[in-house]
């Protein structure tokens, strides 16, 4: 299988991204600038964190117009997946890939931290390899991170299965203090439609291995093989 | 064509929370700035553009905001003033 990682100016993620899948688990992948058109017959796309364009004007807004953009959303049209992380979520969700938007943390500060997580929907073409309700830990580093829709939106979304994780407490955590930006019914990631673009503020690439404090991570990657290689 | 200077404002949508402009009634509140009901902070745009006329010009500077300079889901816009510059 062969993942293709977008690189925009200002990204950061993406050498983290291609070692997950390279290191973690022996895949293939390649890099896509941001002036290219060409997504070299990937079958999956990774939009990695970082802050594209500074996030000038708005986290994601001016990156959602890069040349290569035009081929990931044909991508993401054709059925193929495509997992976005962090600004590759806020990109997405500016480019139309995702509902709704991610603005400014409620605490106003940029967060850094692992926070519990959990597995929604145990059942996707990015979390099969999951336990239904498994309460995860992910790192978050963001400013921006807050999902916001309209009700009839996420309604719709949680209806439809496609919140895909929450921010939820750990047994050690107090029950006001676990959403860490304030995100709209605790949402820290969601599917679209079609169920082949993730969206989500956790980094599950910089948590594939015990020696980075969590391998929670991992089984992203790995539901993503399963299901595409079957 | 003429140059004109359009000026825009966006700002959060009303009822969604904006930290931003809460933590600044805030800190008015503490300078004593008792009457302060509540602000929104966004942001100030000033375009240059060539266009037909003002009402081409706000057209595209409409379109603009549609398309780039706000959120549809989490902004609102509104063109403050055009000018021939």
């Amino acid at each position: 299988m062969k993942f293709g990682i977008v690189t925009f100016p200002g990204s950061n993620g993406d050498y983290d991204a291609y070692q997950s899948v390279v290191e973690g688990l022996g895949e293939k992948a390649v890099y896509l600038w941001h002036k290219d058109h060409d997504l070299q017959h990937v079958d999956v796309v990774i939009l990695p964190g970082g802050f594209s364009y500074g996030d000038y004007l708005r986290a994601g807004a001016i990156a959602r117009f890069s040349p290569i953009m035009r081929e990931v959303v044909a991508h993401a049209e054709r059925g193929a997946p495509v997992l976005a992380i962090c600004n590759g979520f806020q990109i997405a969700c500016e480019a139309g890939l995702l509902p709704g938007a991610l603005l400014r943390n409620a605490s106003l500060k940029f967060v850094c931290a692992p926070v519990s997580l959990r597995v929604e929907n145990a059942s996707s073409n990015f979390t099969s390899a999951y336990g239904a309700n498994q309460l995860i830990t992910l790192p978050i580093a963001h400013g921006d991170g807050r999902y916001s829709a309209d009700e009839e939106t996420l309604d719709r979304l949680e209806g439809d299965g496609r919140v895909a994780f929450r921010y939820a407490p750990d047994a050690l955590q107090a029950a006001e203090s676990y959403n860490p930006n304030g995100s709209m019914r605790d949402i820290a990631g969601i599917l679209n439609a079609g169920g082949n673009v993730l969206g989500m503020m956790p980094h599950p690439e910089r948590a594939i291995d015990s020696v980075l404090g969590s391998a929670d991570g991992l089984p992203i990657i790995e539901s993503i093989l399963h299901r595409v290689a079957a | 064509m003429t140059r004109y200077r359009v000026a825009v404002h966006v700002v959060p949508r009303r009822g969604l929370l904006d930290p931003q402009g809460k933590a600044v009634a805030d800190a008015l509140h503490t300078l004593g700035f008792a009457g302060v009901a509540s602000v929104h902070v966004g942001r100030h745009l000033v375009l240059e553009i060539d266009a037909h006329s003002e009402s081409d010009a706000r057209e595209q500077t409409s379109n603009m905001c549609g398309r780039l300079l706000a959120n549809p889901v989490t902004e609102d816009f509104e063109i403050a003033s055009v000018s021939a510059v």
